[in-house]
Formats: structure tokens, C-alpha cells, sequence
């Protein structure tokens, strides 16, 4: 209907000929109708996501209703059912927790709505239950920020401190594991330390100042890998008030590239941070819009980019604008 | 079993000796307990009778001596091992769980089980049969808590009994028990003894120790005094024993109070409170002592909680001197010169944790405010004053209360009051526990704050105690005032016949008692 | 007699040292433990004018578990539990963090002060008043006041520039972290407040017999309030200096599970859960055990997965030097000698 009024000088007639023509491809600019059971707001990303899923929509000329689950999957599995009785063209789950999708996105097969998951990924059992996944490869980010180091220091020893993320969490895990395999191939970088700084800024704090004072004043290290921008941020904070310069004195590279982190790089704080984009709403309009028009099924996974920011980049200004309105 | 006396004793204790830090509190203690016997041990607060229990029972360890037990060196470390080997003891505090069943408290650690699960009807009915042996005929299923103390203290007796015990300790069982009660528990006690077991019994009551026991062991300062045939002692040469010098014969009849000024401090009309007391009309005149008398439950505690602002009254006015006063906190009583001495010492009194000297100075602090702390150097001088003047014993001002013996925790929080400058002190059952000796101080003690111009309340049930001391008499029923005795009319027959309007019988028992 | 007397004084002389020592000496065995793992552990040098070390790092990391003890400790002394300091710490770093690069410093202060103290007085009028159990009318904050702080910051972690308020996490007083300084003064203000007035002795009364306190006048209620303002005072303080370390509000994880922390500081110090007799010092040195003991495992380079048992190891160690039962075995010895030295 709104489209109509965009195009008055189109007759009647006439669209309802091109609509016929173009068929399916008209369906698609009517504009679909998505619900998207989000987990909530626990973090910056997250709102940063649930914002980007709106302006994506917004762009596509489609409709996204959004539930907050308040992180109870009772509450997304309430949200996905009231989707189906809506009966939208697709739901996109985030989904709190990997196990107990099965009878509720049976219920969405059923009603031959697709499901697309955004973010994470659920238990393998379920894959013919939903359309795709649209994640990032969290051990790639790892192995992206591993990569960029190595290339960095380039034949120089280097001595590395690495403050993980919670541990027992996934994320953690993989992004571990991909620097560390990167590294490892390199003979003159070594991980010296490695503790955990809980994901949060005043644990990465914490923990890089012990890293410091346990290797002679900071000296001894030449490159921190942190497995969130924020824990980095607070290393940041330490690493200048043990008056260290982070960025020249100690090299920085971490994973998230969240506002602060392009702020940090731009006051050259800080070295690089990979992206994990919080449009992965993006991909996952596009194929759902495939899918309903030209029933195309899309691979089990999209793997969304893992761009890599340093601060010798020239855009860091207009990325930093263009992220900092989005909730992070 | 052995009507016959055994002249191997069946529990023999030997030199026993118990020090707390530097403190000797037990020297080379001796006791000899023979089977079908029942032997008082006697003693002022503090001469050492509950340390010595204490000290056989396993609940402290002992420093020296032996303890034998049917001609067996025994040595239990916790109270479960002093009763596997047959040892069993009842406190004069019940130590049984009020939120469960009397049933289950009966057979607690113990239960009948088939197959690993509680046998709840085998338990009940064994349970009602053993209480029923005791007089008891109750509802085995409702929560202990529910019962009246004397009947909780009953089932931790048959509790105990029914553990095949050889020896049983009963630790002032009598002390919160009515005549009739008591008159129970002591045919209980004569049985017991009969079926041969041999029963240590830890008493305050002169009478009861005559009425049931064979043999009496006298304690004083943590020392033997000595070990009697119950017949061959005479009272006098008893409580010479116990103090260490002759007591004082208590005059019955109080001097006629001169100076007939009677200044009224407080004045209370149709005070009351729905589900406590009746509303009642009341005046306390400076010098004066009002006792107030009655069974128990008959008002006494709720009509002084009433007076003090313990309670909220419903109904009812306070004056003091002649103007009206809110008295709805104890703090309003506080402020207004009211002291309050509960007849509840552990629950409602002592703060057991704290030292002499903290709870001492507690109301007057409470009184002068937060912000007007006493001086250290200041409270260590009233706790002085009061631990000599009341004489409390250990006279360590720095000692956790909760360490002292029930006599002298009493004598404390009378100093508490007393460091207030109350203008009216009320105490309930300030005598309650307490032995011969500190009876009688505390006794003196009243008269003298009365001389010193104090009004006093005092909520008692040994009626000769009151009318050795009472100006006035008032008499509760059933939560209602009944009478107000005067003067001449005061005696132990006319309380006793107000309490009974009547009735004669019943009071004619607890007169003989009396 | 007069010896009985007499004996007081010396005894209570003797009593604060001794009832201080398994938490010094934990404190001290575990410093030196830390100094075992990491040589440097005692250097202390200076950076920036500001005093620069692992020592000095225990000290200011240890401040806002060391200020939400100092609440705790009073409400756990009343045989209360102040469930929610960690939830108040968000709101008024939240608050804090919101207001600073809008109004000046002392609106900023006085608004996050504020809305703790409030926190603090919900709870004591919940517990005081409505007779909620402790431990059930604290989780209601606790639960709800994580909310509220990110309703403030709108769910992410809010920046902030005001040097004003950075100061409280990065400045220094002759050297000594700001943290520090603020800490050790509501330290010393906690114990002129407590023992410098009646309320110390009132505390304990209430702890140990609230029934017989109120009887023997003391106003229970009031007092019941008053240490529960004061813990969500406290709190408001500890959510300040968090806040000022990293330079924002963290609504999701600014003093998340501190109050068990807290609690923990405040049961190394010797204070019993059941109420009764507190130590204010204790309690702080408690909180300093603690840190000492993360600082600790952070330096020693152990492997992440390890932390949580290494503490809890540590911690039941630091308890059963506490036990009655085995203070009764270890302590009859010097019990001993110290009647023996007595003349």
C-alpha cells in the first residue's frame, strides 16, 4: 500500500500488470513480515544487533517485530508461537541456549514458516529444523586477530599476554584456540601469560596489571590479545596508569570492535580489533527473501565477515559514526 | 530388679577436678550413686553441680579423677556416648525440637524403621504408651512446641528413661513444674528408682529433696562438704551445709511500713489487653512492694508487661505522678523510670555473648542514647559497684554472662535496672531457679530498695516469699484480678484462698507444700 | 577475690591481639605466598605520583569488597544478610557515571550517595517494619536493582569523562590510590560511628538477644534501619570507585557477586552469621585476605580453570583456623603459657 503512494504516477492497470509480470519479485517489494525472538539486552552488541535488525528492515521496506526475551528461553518459545499464529514469512531466533528448539520449531515447520538463526547456532539434531544459520566464526576472529600480529611483529621475538574471556564459554574457547593455533606456527612469538578477565572491563583491568607487574614493570611484554574489546579497554586503562603507552609500548589487538575500541584507535591507544558485526540480520533478510521468492535454499551456515580495523586505517572517524548511535 | 541396696555403687566418681582457663572451678570432687537410689546434689549457685554433670556426661572433658560406671572406667566424650554406656540426662532447659511431633521428639535418632523408613503409627503408639506410664495422655502428632514446659519436659524425661538408661540426671527438673505436676514427677522419680535405676537429681526445693531422695551430696565452691543419709540431716544442718553458716529465719509478716506518706508514683485504670489480661486498675506508691500472685497462666507476666510497656495496651490509661503517660514501648518505660526484669533470664534477658559489664550498663545506655555513650572508665566503675554490691560471682565484669550461673545472670540484670535509677522496678519471679542462698539476698535485697524509696512489682509464685515482703497483695485468676490484700489480711492462707475463691482443696495441697 | 579482680584489664589488653591472630596470620601466609609465586610481590615504586605495585594493587582492588564490608559486617551483627550491595554498587555507578559530564561533581557524588542510601533504608524498613526475612527482602534489590542500573545506562556501558569523578579511581593522596584513601576513611568513620557511639554495643545486643534489647530499651527497629542505610551507603560508595576505575558504568557486571564477597570478608573476619559480636577491622582485613588471594592467583600465572578451587581452598583453610573445635586443640598450648607467664 505504501508503495502505491511512492509511485503516483503508476496506473492501476498498469501495476497490476507489472505485478503479474515480475510475479514473485513484487511479493518481495510488498515487504515481509519477520519476527525476531531476541535475547534480550545484556550487552552493548546486542542492543547494537537489535538495532541494526530494525534499520536493515527499514531499508528492505520490510516489517520486524521484536521480542526481548529477557534471556528465558520460555520466553522466546512464547514469542516464537505467537509468531506462527501471526503467521509471518520468517522467524529469526537468537537463541539463549543451544538445546530444547525441538517442538517449537517443529510447530514452525509445520506451519511452513522458516526459521533463521542469528548469532548462535543450536543443537545439530535440530539443523532440518531451521532454514540457516547466520553466525560468525568466532575461532576465524581469533585466528583473524592472530594472523594480524604475526604479520605485525614480523621476525621479531615477541612475548605475548592473553586475557580470556569467562571461562566455560564458548566464545572463549574458539577465540582462543584460533590465535593461539595461528601463533603457535611462529617461533619467535610465544604466550607468556594467560588468565581470565571475565569479559568485563574492571577484570581486564585487573588482570593486566598483575600481568605487568609479574613481567618486570610490563618490559617483558611485547603484544596483548584480548578476547573482548572491553576486557582490552580496561588493560588499556592499566597499561597508562603503569605508565606504559599501549599501542607503541605494548601492542594491542582484540575482537569486537565495539565504538570505544575505534576511539581508542583513533587517540592511537590501541592497534586493531576484528569485527564481530552485529548485522547479522542482513544476510539473513537476504536469504529469507530468496528463499520466498525464488525458493532458494541457502547453505546450513552464512558466515559472516570477520573485517579486521587497525589504526592505520583511514575510516576510522566514519565507522566510529556510524556505530556509536547503534546501542553499543 | 534389686530392691536390695548394692553395696558396689553403681556410678562412682573419683577426685574429679575442671579448670576453665585459670579458673578451678571443680576440686577433687566425689559421688557415689547405688542403684534404686535417688541422691540429691546440693549446692549454692556456683558450687560446681552443673560443671559436675557436665564433666560425667561428656559435655566437657575433665582435667582429673575417674568416673566408673557399674565398676567400668568410662570416659564419654559427647552426651550420645554418655548415654550409650547408660548415662541419661534431662536439663532443666528442654533440649528437644518444638516444631516437630512430640512423637518424633520422643524417638529422635532413634526412630523405628522397617526397610529404612520411619514407622510413624509403631512410633506413636509406643510413644503414647511409654507417656501414658508418666500420666501423660496427649496427641502424639502435634508439635512439641504446642504443649505447656511442664509437659515438654516430661517427654524429654521419658525420652531419656526409655533409652535404657542405668543412671538419669534430672538438672533442676522440677523448676518450672506446678505442685501437681511436680507431685508427678516425683512418683515418676520413686518408680524409676524402684525398677532399679539410680537417679541424680539437682534440685532447689528443700521439700522435694525430703520428699523423695535417700541420700544427699553437698557441694560449695566447687568442693565436697560432704555425703548424708537424708534422715539423719536435718534442714538447718542441710542449708548450714550449703552456705557455710546458718540462714537467716525469714520473718513472715513485713514491718508496718512507717513514714505513711504513700506518695503514688504510678496509677493505671482499667489497663488491658485483649487475649493477655482482663483490664485492671493498679497504683504503686514510692516504698511500697505489691505482690502478685496467682497459678501460672493466670495473668501475672502479661497484667507487669502491661505496666512496664513491654506489651501495647488495647484498653486503659497509665499516669505517673499524677500525669498521663504513653507507655506502649519499653522504651516509653524506660523513659519514664519503669524497670523490667523478665521471668524468661535466657530469652528475654541476658544477651549470653555479651560480657557482665555490657549487659550491666545495656538499658542505661539505652536510655541516655545513642549518641551519649558511657566512658569506658564509667561502666567499668557501675559494674564494679553492682558486681560487689549484689555480690555476683565470678566478679569478672569482662566474663560472656552466658557463663555465669542462673543466680548470678539474675542478680546482673537486677544490676542492669538498678544502674537506670528506676523510680518503680518490677520483678517477675525474681527468685525462680535461684538457690537458698541467693533467694534470701535477693530477698534482702528487695527490702532494701524499698526502704530506699523504690515501688516495687513483684510477680511471684512461692506465696510465704510474698508475704514476707508484700505491702499489698494483688491476686490474678484467669487473667483477671481477683483480689487486692492488705496489710493484716496478707498471709499465706488468704492469698491462697483468693487464688482458690473458695475452694479449698486444691490450695490446701499447695499450702502444705508451702 | 581482689585478684579476680583485678584480673581484667590484662586479660582485655591480651584479648584484641589474640582474637585478631588466624586473620593476620592468614593475611600474612598468604602474602607471603604471593611474594613465593612473584618475586616483585613486595617492590612497591612509583608511577605518575601514584604508588605502583602488587601491594598497592591488593589494597586498591581490595576497596569496594573492603566498603561493602564495612555495611555488611554492621547488618550481619544484627543477624541480618544484605543481599543486595553489589546490585546497589550498579545503580549508583550507573547514576554516578550518568549525571558526571552533565552536572558538577558534588551533584554527581550526592545523587549516587542518595540513591544507595534510599536501597539501604527499602531494606531495613522491609526487614525492620514488615518483618521480611532478611535474606529474602535484600534479594528483592537484589534482583530488581540490576534492572534499574540498566534502565539508567540504557544496557551499555556508559562513559564518562568528568575528571572529577576519574579521580576516585586513578588519582592519589600523597601517592596512595584514591580508592584507598576514600576506603580507609570510611573505614575510620565506620569505627568512630560504631564504637564512638553507643551503636556498637546496641548492635551487638540486638544481635545476640534482639528480645531482651528491646526490653531492656534499646530501639531494635531504628537500629535495624540504620545498618541497612548504612550498608546501601556503603554500597553507593564501593558502585563510585568501580565506576571510577573503568571510566564508566558496567550496569551487567559493576559489583556482581561482591556480596557474596562481602559476606565472606565479613565471616573470615571472626563475625558470626547468627549476629552478635563484630569486628569492623576484621571484616576489612577479610576483604584484603580475599584480594590478596585473587591478586595471588593472578600472578601466579596458574591456568584460569584453576582460580575458583585454589580460593575455595584457601578460604576453608582460612575458616578452619577459625574453628572452635580446632582453636580448642591449637590454642590450649599458648592458653597455657600465657597463665604461666602471669606472675
Amino acid at each position: 500500500m505504501n508503495n502505491r503512494n511512492r509511485l503516483p504516477s503508476v496506473t492501476l492497470a498498469a501495476s497490476a500488470l507489472a505485478m503479474s509480470l515480475l510475479g514473485a519479485a513484487a511479493a518481495r517489494a510488498e515487504g515481509l513480515v519477520v519476527g525476531f525472538s531476541q535475547i534480550g539486552s545484556e550487552s552493548g552488541w546486542r542492543a547494537a544487533e537489535t538495532t541494526v535488525t530494525k534499520q536493515d528492515a527499514k531499508k528492505n521496506g520490510d516489517t520486524v517485530k521484536i521480542a526481548d526475551a529477557q534471556q528465558k528461553q520460555e520466553n522466546q518459545i512464547k514469542a516464537i508461537r505467537s509468531f506462527i499464529a501471526q503467521g509471518v514469512d520468517g522467524i529469526f531466533l537468537a537463541p539463549v541456549v543451544a538445546t530444547g528448539w525441538h517442538q517449537v520449531l517443529s510447530e514452525a515447520r509445520d506451519a511452513k514458516i522458516p526459521v533463521i538463526l542469528l548469532d548462535r547456532d543450536i543443537d545439530p539434531a535440530d539443523k532440518p529444523l531451521y532454514l540457516t544459520a547466520v553466525t560468525s566464526d568466532s575461532v576465524h576472529e581469533g585466528a583473524v586477530a592472530g594472523d594480524w600480529l604475526v604479520k605485525t611483529v614480523g621476525a621479531k621475538p615477541c612475548n605475548v599476554v592473553e586475557i580470556e574471556g569467562t571461562v566455560g564459554a564458548s566464545v572463549a574457547a574458539n577465540r582462543k584456540e584460533g590465535f593461539d593455533d595461528e601463533v603457535k606456527k611462529q617461533p619467535n612469538i610465544k604466550i607468556i601469560r594467560s588468565e581470565t578477565g571475565d569479559f568485563t572491563r574492571s577484570q581486564g583491568k585487573q588482570v593486566m596489571e598483575s600481568f605487568i607487574k609479574a613481567e618486570n614493570g610490563g618490559k617483558n611484554i611485547c603484544a596483548v590479545y584480548a578476547h573482548n574489546d572491553d576486557m582490552m579497554i580496561g588493560a588499556i586503562q592499566a597499561m597508562k596508569e603503569a605508565g606504559l603507552k599501549p599501542g607503541s609500548d605494548i601492542l594491542t589487538v582484540s575482537v569486537d570492535s565495539v565504538p570505544d575500541m575505534f576511539r581508542a584507535m583513533i587517540a592511537h591507544d590501541a592497534n586493531a580489533t576484528v569485527e564481530l558485526t552485529p548485522d547479522m540480520a542482513g544476510p539473513a533478510f537476504v536469504a529469507l527473501g530468496a528463499y520466498k521468492s525464488k525458493g532458494t535454499v541457502p547453505p546450513k551456515w552464512i558466515e559472516t565477515k570477520s573485517v579486521l580495523h587497525t589504526s592505520a586505517d583511514g575510516d576510522l572517524q566514519q565507522v566510529l559514526d556510524q556505530k556509536k548511535d547503534l546501542g553499543y | 530388679m534389686s530392691a536390695t541396696p548394692d553395696p558396689v555403687p553403681l556410678l562412682e566418681i573419683r577426685g574429679l577436678g575442671k579448670s576453665f582457663g585459670s579458673i578451678r572451678v571443680l576440686h577433687e570432687v566425689d559421688l557415689l550413686l547405688r542403684a534404686g537410689e535417688i541422691h540429691a546434689l546440693l549446692g549454692e549457685n556456683g558450687a560446681g553441680k552443673s560443671t559436675l554433670i557436665k564433666c560425667v556426661t561428656g559435655v566437657h572433658g575433665r582435667d582429673a579423677g575417674t568416673v566408673r560406671l557399674g565398676g567400668r572406667d568410662i570416659a564419654p566424650r559427647t552426651t550420645e556416648e554418655a548415654l550409650a554406656a547408660g548415662l541419661a540426662t534431662v536439663y532443666q532447659e528442654v533440649n528437644l525440637l518444638p516444631n516437630l511431633s512430640v512423637a518424633q521428639n520422643l524417638y529422635l535418632g532413634r526412630q523405628p524403621t522397617r526397610f529404612g523408613i520411619v514407622q510413624g503409627a509403631a512410633m506413636r503408639r509406643r510413644g503414647a504408651e511409654l507417656l501414658r506410664g508418666f500420666g501423660l495422655d496427649i496427641d502424639l502428632s502435634r508439635p512439641l512446641g504446642s504443649y505447656s514446659v511442664a509437659v515438654q519436659h516430661v517427654c524429654a524425661i521419658a525420652r531419656a528413661v526409655d533409652a535404657q538408661a542405668r543412671v538419669l540426671i534430672l538438672d533442676e527438673p522440677t523448676a518450672s513444674l506446678d505442685s501437681h505436676e511436680v507431685e508427678v514427677l516425683l512418683g515418676v522419680m520413686r518408680q524409676l528408682a524402684g525398677r532399679g535405676l539410680a537417679i541424680l537429681f539437682v534440685t532447689h526445693f528443700l521439700d522435694q529433696v525430703y520428699a523423695v531422695c535417700d541420700r544427699i551430696t553437698v557441694l560449695r565452691n566447687g568442693r565436697l562438704v560432704g555425703e548424708r543419709a537424708c534422715a539423719a540431716l536435718p534442714r538447718m544442718e542441710l542449708v548450714r551445709m550449703m552456705l557455710g553458716r546458718d540462714l537467716e529465719e525469714t520473718v513472715s509478716g513485713r514491718a508496718v511500713a512507717e513514714g505513711a506518706t504513700r506518695e503514688r508514683i504510678g496509677r493505671f485504670r482499667g489497663l488491658g489487653r485483649r487475649g493477655a489480661v482482663a483490664p485492671f486498675d493498679l497504683d504503686l506508691h514510692r516504698g511500697e512492694v505489691v505482690g502478685l500472685a496467682g497459678l501460672l497462666g493466670s495473668g501475672r507476666t502479661e497484667t507487669v508487661r502491661l505496666v512496664f510497656g513491654a506489651d501495647k495496651p488495647d484498653a486503659g490509661r497509665a499516669e505517673i505522678d499524677d500525669r498521663p503517660v504513653r507507655l506502649h514501648s519499653p522504651r516509653d518505660g524506660l523513659r519514664h523510670r519503669l524497670g523490667y526484669c523478665p521471668e524468661e533470664r535466657k530469652t528475654e534477658g541476658i544477651v549470653a555473648e555479651l560480657t557482665v559489664r555490657e549487659n550491666i550498663v545495656l538499658a542505661l545506655q539505652a536510655r541516655r542514647g545513642l549518641l551519649r555513650p558511657i566512658p569506658r572508665r564509667e561502666q567499668d566503675e557501675i559494674a564494679r559497684r553492682f558486681i560487689r554490691l549484689l555480690d555476683i560471682r565470678p566478679a569478672d565484669p569482662e566474663r560472656p554472662i552466658g557463663l555465669l550461673s542462673g543466680g548470678n545472670q539474675q542478680k546482673a540484670l537486677l544490676a542492669r535496672w538498678l544502674a537506670t535509677e528506676p523510680r518503680i522496678l518490677i520483678l517477675d519471679e525474681p527468685t525462680r531457679g535461684i538457690d537458698v542462698g541467693a533467694h534470701a539476698e535477693i530477698i534482702r535485697l528487695i527490702r532494701e530498695l524499698c526502704a530506699d524509696g523504690l515501688a516495687l512489682l513483684v510477680v511471684s509464685s512461692e506465696l510465704d516469699e510474698i508475704v514476707t515482703y508484700a505491702d499489698r497483695v494483688v491476686v490474678l485468676r484467669d487473667r483477671v484480678q481477683v483480689a487486692s490484700l492488705e496489710g493484716e489480711a496478707i498471709s499465706v492462707s488468704s492469698i491462697l484462698h483468693a487464688i482458690a475463691e473458695g475452694d479449698g482443696a486444691a490450695s490446701a495441697d499447695a499450702g502444705a507444700a508451702a | 577475690m581482689s585478684a579476680a579482680v583485678d584480673a581484667p584489664p590484662r586479660r582485655a589488653a591480651w584479648r584484641v591481639p589474640r582474637k585478631a591472630l588466624p586473620q593476620l596470620a592468614a593475611l600474612l601466609a598468604i602474602l607471603l605466598l604471593d611474594r613465593a609465586v612473584s618475586p616483585q610481590f613486595f617492590h612497591v615504586g612509583l608511577s605518575g605520583g601514584r604508588l605502583f605495585g602488587s601491594l598497592i594493587d591488593v589494597l586498591n582492588h581490595g576497596a569496594p569488597v573492603a566498603m561493602l564490608s564495612l555495611g555488611m559486617v554492621l547488618v550481619i551483627a544484627t543477624g541480618g544478610i544484605d543481599l543486595s550491595v553489589g546490585a546497589v554498587m550498579a545503580i549508583s555507578g550507573a547514576l554516578a557515571a550518568s549525571l558526571a559530564d552533565s552536572h558538577p561533581l558534588p551533584v554527581t557524588l550526592g545523587a549516587a550517595l542518595a540513591v544507595g542510601l534510599v536501597c539501604g533504608v527499602w531494606n531495613g524498613l522491609l526487614v525492620a517494619w514488615l518483618r521480611i526475612q532478611p535474606i529474602v527482602a535484600t534479594l528483592i534489590l537484589m534482583v530488581a536493582g540490576r534492572g534499574v542500573a540498566q534502565l539508567i545506562t540504557e544496557g551499555r556501558i556508559r562513559t564518562f569523562s568528568s575528571h572529577g569523578l576519574a579521580w576516585f579511581g586513578g588519582g592519589s593522596v600523597l601517592g596512595v590510590p584514591a580508592a584507598v584513601v576514600v576506603t580507609a576513611a570510611a573505614t575510620v568513620l565506620t569505627l568512630a560511628l560504631v564504637r564512638g557511639t553507643a551503636l556498637g554495643l546496641m548492635v551487638e545486643a540486638t544481635g545476640g538477644n534482639a528480645r531482651a534489647s528491646r526490653l531492656a530499651g534499646i530501639d531494635t527497629r531504628a537500629m535495624t534501619v540504620a545498618v541497612y542505610a548504612w550498608s546501601g551507603l556503603c554500597a553507593a560508595v564501593a558502585g563510585i570507585l568501580a565506576a571510577a576505575d573503568i571510566l564508566g558504568a558496567d550496569a551487567n557486571n559493576a559489583g556482581l557477586y561482591l556480596e557474596l564477597d562481602a559476606i565472606l570478608a565479613v565471616v573470615i573476619g571472626g563475625t558470626s552469621l547468627l549476629g552478635g559480636r563484630f569486628s569492623i577491622g576484621l571484616a576489612v582485613v577479610g576483604a584484603l585476605i580475599i584480594q590478596a588471594m585473587n591478586t595471588g592467583i593472578l600472578l601466579s600465572g596458574l591456568p584460569a580453570e584453576f582460580n575458583l578451587v585454589v580460593k575455595a581452598l584457601v578460604v576453608l583453610a582460612v575458616l578452619l583456623a577459625q574453628s572452635p573445635r580446632l582453636k580448642a586443640l591449637g590454642l590450649r598450648r599458648p592458653g597455657a603459657r600465657a597463665t604461666g607467664a602471669t606472675p
